[in-house]
């Protein structure tokens, strides 16, 4: 029993099948082939369900006349297009109730977080409210709250609200006037766009001005101007090409302008509400994880109050914030299926409710929903995570 | 050892974790959950595989080693499906179900009603939950074909309507041009909606709602100037509303709403005895044999009721059924006549006429198949 350890020999022959290597890689193939067997069998075993119970399948529906009216569309629908519209129809109105409802949830979120920070009892104490309450009420109860409160409340056509500027609130939703682009207006667009470049222009040779000289420049100011200012002029020279096509009452509802829905409203306020108490604890916690030091050590440095917040404790704070505020963007996302109690027609109510019950092909329209959403809800991700890989920390 | 394992784990294959996982804040690592989804994937797949079995034929069969019968019926509708304040079942397509528990049990009460939204209800027999579908389902040559079922047979000829307010001052459908209408979503309602508003060149703005309670509470509250559903139906929700008086109901039938049962597709033996359940219910009436002269009758010379009541042939066995399969049906449950009546008719705050639903030798459309 002698082991030798001289150097220069050559390592003793391992089987390959004792190789940790390989072993795991055989491990995996397996692994996968089961499952690839399985997934294969459901499928076929579902396939074969179908057939004998004559329920048909396969994705011909598609091209098949819906029939049906949907309320709300960004796109042209009439009830002689196909399913297939009615899909994209329907994913549209869900990507516009989550996307306004992000921007809304994380305004009114920063916002109260930031408020439940405050010295100020008053200021303090509401934001605590609102954050224990919303947050520990179902959302599906505050839809419908919204939904049948606010409804209620609303007058009937003939008693609409008149808002100066001819919008119009009643129960049959919120109608505004229509803004149409008259010849001309292209330009007002065009100096738009040179503005925003310009801006970006400018401030890039501030950084760097700053960066070289210490000098600061009023990056605010000028910006504004060149978004805000020059196109404003550029709209006046070409002689106000922009009118606007208001609202009507006809016999039983208004016709013209923007329609926003009650149903959209309706979840648009629920969604952003209860979303915005989770993110404010979530920016809350995220400000409250900067330690008290950096403050003071930036106070010594000589940076006032609002650099101090601007430079020092908000982009440490990001790096808490960012992954649990994806989490409540996708949450967002997700519970706006609760759209089908208050009939809004989002991705849910259209597809899998009306076109799966007039189709009667519930696989392949789940399926579709089910990958639909997942797609929506990892594209999400994606763009968090890189923006969160930007801001993270860069250990050296 | 613990080299070995951090490399299996380093091998998984999971596509995802590329995007999930590229933050670095720490709080999230990939190999805590990496491997175990995968895992329970591969348990939920085999679920899949070996629960999945043909849920198809062989109902009659299931249906008595189960000892009760499950029936897809409607949880709000008055007159058809509508649970008590005692949790009761009572209604036209209720007591249908009662009829085929009363047929294959000879007990009318082994019955388990599951209340279905419009949306829900095909995929729920579809997919085995339901043994019969019971609720005020229109029959459509879609359905029967693309969707896998089977209609028995009509239990009750019906056809859509409107309902608006007084206060609007409309008398016709026609005149609703540019209204929006509250509508429940998944049903033919749906569709002859939008037909009809398309065929008489009307603009119409539809609000859909997943179940029957939501659009009419909507309707309720104003966000629409009228509300419609299948005729019976109106006649029901009617009065649901806050105040019946101030709501009227259309003389425009828009279109012909057969309702009747289903079943699924592809099980012969049990679409026969769910179809020959209406059609003795619809016989019993024709040849005046009710629950409560259903024992006297069993002593007839008629050879028709004998054959139906199974004093002479064995056309139960023949079913799958017990001899007395009919006798049952008409003293449990009553005959087709008896369970209008008590529901939709002038025995219930309904009081809808019989109209199409008057047995053929009377005037109306109810027919039934001889038993012989």
């Amino acid at each position: 029993m002698s082991i030798d350890l001289r150097a220069g020999s050559p390592p003793a022959r391992v089987p390959f099948y004792n190789d940790p290597k390989v072993r795991s890689i055989a491990y995996q193939v397996a692994l996968c082939a089961v499952i690839g067997f399985l997934v294969w069998g459901a499928a076929s075993n579902a396939i074969d369900n179908l057939r004998k119970a004559n329920i048909a399948s396969g994705f011909g529906f598609w091209e098949q006349t819906a029939g049906f009216d949907i309320s709300q569309s960004m796109i042209s629908y009439t009830n002689q297009s196909t399913y297939g519209r009615a899909f994209w129809v329907g994913l549209l109105n869900t990507l516009l109730v989550a996307a306004i409802g992000i921007v809304f949830a994380t305004i009114i979120g920063f916002i109260v977080g930031i408020a439940r920070l405050s010295k100020n009892w008053l200021v303090n104490k509401a934001a605590s409210g609102y954050v224990e309450i919303i947050r520990n009420i179902p959302l599906l109860l505050q839809l419908l709250f919204w939904y049948n409160a606010v409804l209620k409340a609303l007058p009937d056509l003939r008693d609409s609200v008149k808002i100066p500027g001819g919008a119009f609130l009643n129960n049959r939703g919120l109608f505004m006037p229509e803004p149409v682009a008259q010849s001309g207006f292209q330009f007002v667009l065009i100096a738009l766009a040179a503005g925003i470049i310009g801006s970006i222009v400018y401030y890039r040779w501030a950084k760097k001005r700053q960066d070289k000289t210490g000098q600061q420049a009023p990056v605010f100011l000028v910006s504004l101007g060149l978004i805000v200012g020059v196109p404003l002029a550029v709209f006046f020279a070409a002689g106000l090409p922009l009118t606007f096509s208001y609202p009507e009452a006809g016999r039983f509802n208004m016709s013209g302008g923007i329609e926003v829905l009650p149903e959209f409203a309706a979840l648009l306020f629920g969604l952003s509400i209860y979303t915005a108490a989770f993110i404010a604890e979530v920016v809350r916690a995220g400000i409250r994880a900067v330690s008290h030091g950096q403050t003071e050590a930036s106070y010594s440095l000589g940076l006032r109050s609002p650099p101090t917040l601007r430079l020092i404790v908000v982009p440490q704070a990001m790096r808490v914030i960012i992954p649990p505020l994806t989490s409540q963007y996708l949450n967002l996302t997700k519970n706006s299926t609760l759209a089908v109690a208050i009939g809004y027609p989002d991705l849910v109510q259209i597809f899998t409710g009306t076109v799966l019950n007039q189709t009667g092909q519930a696989v392949e329209v789940v399926a579709i929903t089910m990958a639909v959403y997942l797609t929506i809800s990892l594209t999400t991700s994606l763009f968090m995570n890189i923006y969160n890989s930007r801001i993270a920390l860069v250990e050296r | 050892m613990a080299r070995d394992k951090r490399d299996a784990e380093e091998h998984c294959a999971c596509p995802l974790r590329g995007i999930l996982a590229t933050h670095k804040s720490g709080a999230f690592t990939t190999h805590e959950w990496g491997c175990p989804m995968k895992k329970i994937a591969s348990i939920i797949a085999l679920a899949v595989v070996f629960g999945a079995t043909s849920a198809s034929a062989q109902t009659l069969k299931t249906v008595k080693d189960r000892g009760i019968l499950n029936c897809g019926s409607n949880g709000s509708l008055a007159g058809f499906g509508l649970p008590d304040a005692q949790g009761k079942w009572a209604g036209l397509d209720v007591d249908f179900c009662r009829a085929v528990a009363a047929a294959v049990f000879g007990d009318d009460k082994k019955v388990k009603f599951v209340p279905l939204s419009a949306k829900d209800r095909f995929t729920a027999l579809q997919s085995g939950e339901v043994d019969v579908l019971a609720r005020n389902t229109t029959w459509t040559s879609s359905r029967d074909s693309q969707l896998g079922l089977n209609f028995v047979g009509v239990n009750y000829y019906d056809g859509q309507g409107f309902m608006v307010r007084t206060a609007l001052k409309v008398k016709s459908a026609l005149e609703l041009g540019d209204a929006s209408v509250c509508v429940q979503q998944g049903t033919t309602t749906e569709l002859n909606l939008a037909d009809y508003f398309r065929a008489n060149k009307m603009k119409l703005k539809t609000v859909t709602f997943a179940t029957s309670n939501e659009a009419l509470k909507a309707y309720d509250t104003g966000r629409c100037d009228a509300y419609t559903t299948d005729a019976s139906g109106l006649y029901s929700e009617r009065l649901r509303v806050a105040n019946a008086a101030e709501h009227i109901v259309l003389p425009e039938i828009i279109s012909k709403e057969p309702l009747g049962p289903a079943v699924r597709h592809g099980d012969d033996q049990w679409f026969d005895v769910a179809k020959w359940t209406l059609n003795a219910m619809i016989n019993a009436e024709e040849l005046g044999i009710t629950s409560a002269n259903v024992a006297e009758m069993a002593k007839s010379d008629n050879p028709d009721i004998k054959r139906l009541l199974g004093t002479e042939g064995n056309f139960g066995e023949q079913l799958g059924l017990p001899k007395d399969w009919a006798f049952n049906i008409i003293k449990l449950v009553g005959n087709y006549g008896e369970s209008f009546d008590r529901n939709v008719g002038s025995g219930s705050p309904l009081k809808i006429d019989r109209g199409l639903n008057k047995l053929w030798s009377k005037g109306g459309l109810q027919y039934a198949p001889p038993v012989r």
